[in-house]
């Protein structure tokens, strides 16, 4: 029971620490180098594995091979928006400043991933279905997605004090969060009145090892990046949030 | 007390709206004029037009509640009445349902009422218009309570009314795609209860949990 209660402490003693965005901007600092070196090396490794060791597929040749960006991209669209109502819900509960500054850090980068998932999957659309945009059930509850996102970035440059921002946008997204399964069931089941059965989704659950581990490792390397840039659009936020602070003048002053 | 200050509130709103009849009117002005434009951009064919009455019916309605919205919390906030209703010992879900219900008896029950004239319109078949109505009587109200939220959020804000259209339609798209296929399958003959069913569990869900999610929203843009 000892070493619970020590794991206990630490981690408890870490998040009050957190609590501080001094502290923060120190850790993060130390952090996104590391994470830039795994995201690159990672992404390098699956790149090749994605491009260049993965075998052609018989069915829809080369033009595969955008799953390893497009796959990741969305699933990191829809994970950031968890992570950003999971910490709007903390800022919401506890009112942890650093909670709202990294749902609003990540409102940008979650809205990128969804433009970056409905762009290739519109690449990938014109060599497979033959039309730049089809009304398929994933492509239409992405875009659906970009607009719950866009919605959330507008609230905030819309109010003009930061703490009520933060709030509201708290609110409108745990909102969201509660509607995103309705959203996305209720466009499935719409998509499969008016889709014909000939259209193929390309996931099925059996795919080979050589396509599996690059994809994998491009959704780990997606998840390494979004840490990154988080981080560093945290450090500035909370520099720009603080700057009336000793320690930020300090940090900017003339050497 | 609840119970007496919801029923105030209620009434109050119902009376302040019968001195400017404009707000239920406008809504339902723009339904059938919106309406009546599809017909003259698209084509009067009556197939055509049977064919995407549903669709066209419901995205309307979005549009006329979606309109209507800003006169939800707008003159309560100018006055100050709204800082009253946050202030009162009444908790503030009860009164803001109190205040959307109002609102709804004038916006949507209007629209519900006009919409077997516009079904008309656009030849809808008669089979439907028993599920027409049944789907815009679970559908609006779940506009109405959804739509609360966004107003919420942006009562403060000074050109709210594109933004509020952002916030509040993706949140819209279920109760268009149930309502709408619900009454597209009726006019086929198909059974509907599922489709109803499902519309009934969302505005359950929205009355149990739209009064909270307003309410806190309110307290945070106005209070």
């Amino acid at each position: 029971m000892g070493i619970l209660r020590r794991a206990y402490d630490t981690v408890w003693a870490f998040l009050y620490k957190m609590a501080s965005p001094r502290f923060f901007y120190a850790l993060a600092t130390r952090m996104i180098p590391w994470l830039a070196v795994a995201t690159a090396v990672l992404m390098g490794v699956g790149l090749y594995g994605g491009l260049v060791t993965a075998p052609t597929d018989y069915q829809q040749g080369e033009s595969y091979r955008i799953i390893f960006i497009h796959v990741p991209a969305a699933w990191m669209s829809m994970f950031t928006y968890v992570f950003m109502a999971f910490c709007a819900g903390v800022h919401l509960i506890w009112r942890m400043k650093l909670a709202d500054v990294m749902a609003a850090c990540a409102a940008p980068i979650g809205a990128s991933f969804t433009f970056l998932a409905l762009v290739t999957g519109s690449l990938w659309g014109k060599p497979m279905w033959g039309a730049w945009w089809v009304w398929d059930a994933r492509l239409t509850s992405e875009l659906i997605l970009l607009f719950l996102y866009l919605g959330a970035i507008a609230l905030r440059g819309a109010i003009d004090d930061q703490r009520t921002a933060g709030r509201a946008v708290g609110v409108l997204v745990l909102a969201g969060v509660v509607n995103i399964p309705i959203i996305h069931y209720s466009v499935e089941w719409w998509s499969t009145l008016h889709q014909p059965a000939s259209i193929t989704k390309f996931d099925k659950p059996s795919m080979h090892p050589s396509m599996l581990i690059p994809l994998l490792e491009m959704a780990i390397a997606f998840q390494l990046y979004f840490f990154t840039v988080l981080l560093m659009r945290a450090r500035n936020d909370v520099i720009a949030r603080e700057q009336q602070s000793a320690w930020v003048k300090e940090l900017v002053a003339p050497k | 007390m609840i119970s007496r200050a919801f029923l105030a509130l209620i009434t109050r709103d119902m009376q302040l709206v019968f001195r400017h009849t404009s707000d239920a009117v406008n809504p339902v002005l723009f339904f059938v004029i919106a309406t009546s434009l599809f017909p003259l951009g698209l084509s009067p064919q009556p197939e055509l037009l049977r064919s995407i009455a549903p669709g066209i019916l419901w995205v309307n309605a979005l549009l006329a509640t979606l309109l209507a919205l800003d006169s939800l919390f707008r003159t309560d906030f100018d006055d100050g009445t709204l800082e009253q209703i946050l202030l009162s010992p009444v908790p503030t879900p009860i009164l803001v349902l109190a205040k959307i219900t109002a609102h709804w008896l004038v916006t949507g029950v209007p629209l519900i009422l006009c919409a077997p004239l516009l079904a008309m319109l656009l030849g809808l078949p008669q089979a439907a218009w028993g599920t027409l109505l049944l789907a815009l009587l679970l559908g609006t109200p779940m506009l109405s309570l959804v739509g609360a939220i966004g107003v919420a959020l942006t009562v403060g804000l000074r050109r709210g009314g594109a933004l509020l259209a952002l916030l509040v339609l993706p949140m819209y798209v279920p109760v268009l795609i149930f309502g709408a296929h619900a009454v597209d399958a009726a006019a086929a003959g198909v059974p509907v209860s599922g489709q109803l069913l499902l519309l009934a569990a969302m505005f359950i869900l929205a009355l149990t949990l739209a009064p909270f999610a307003a309410a806190a929203a309110l307290r945070i843009t106005v209070g």
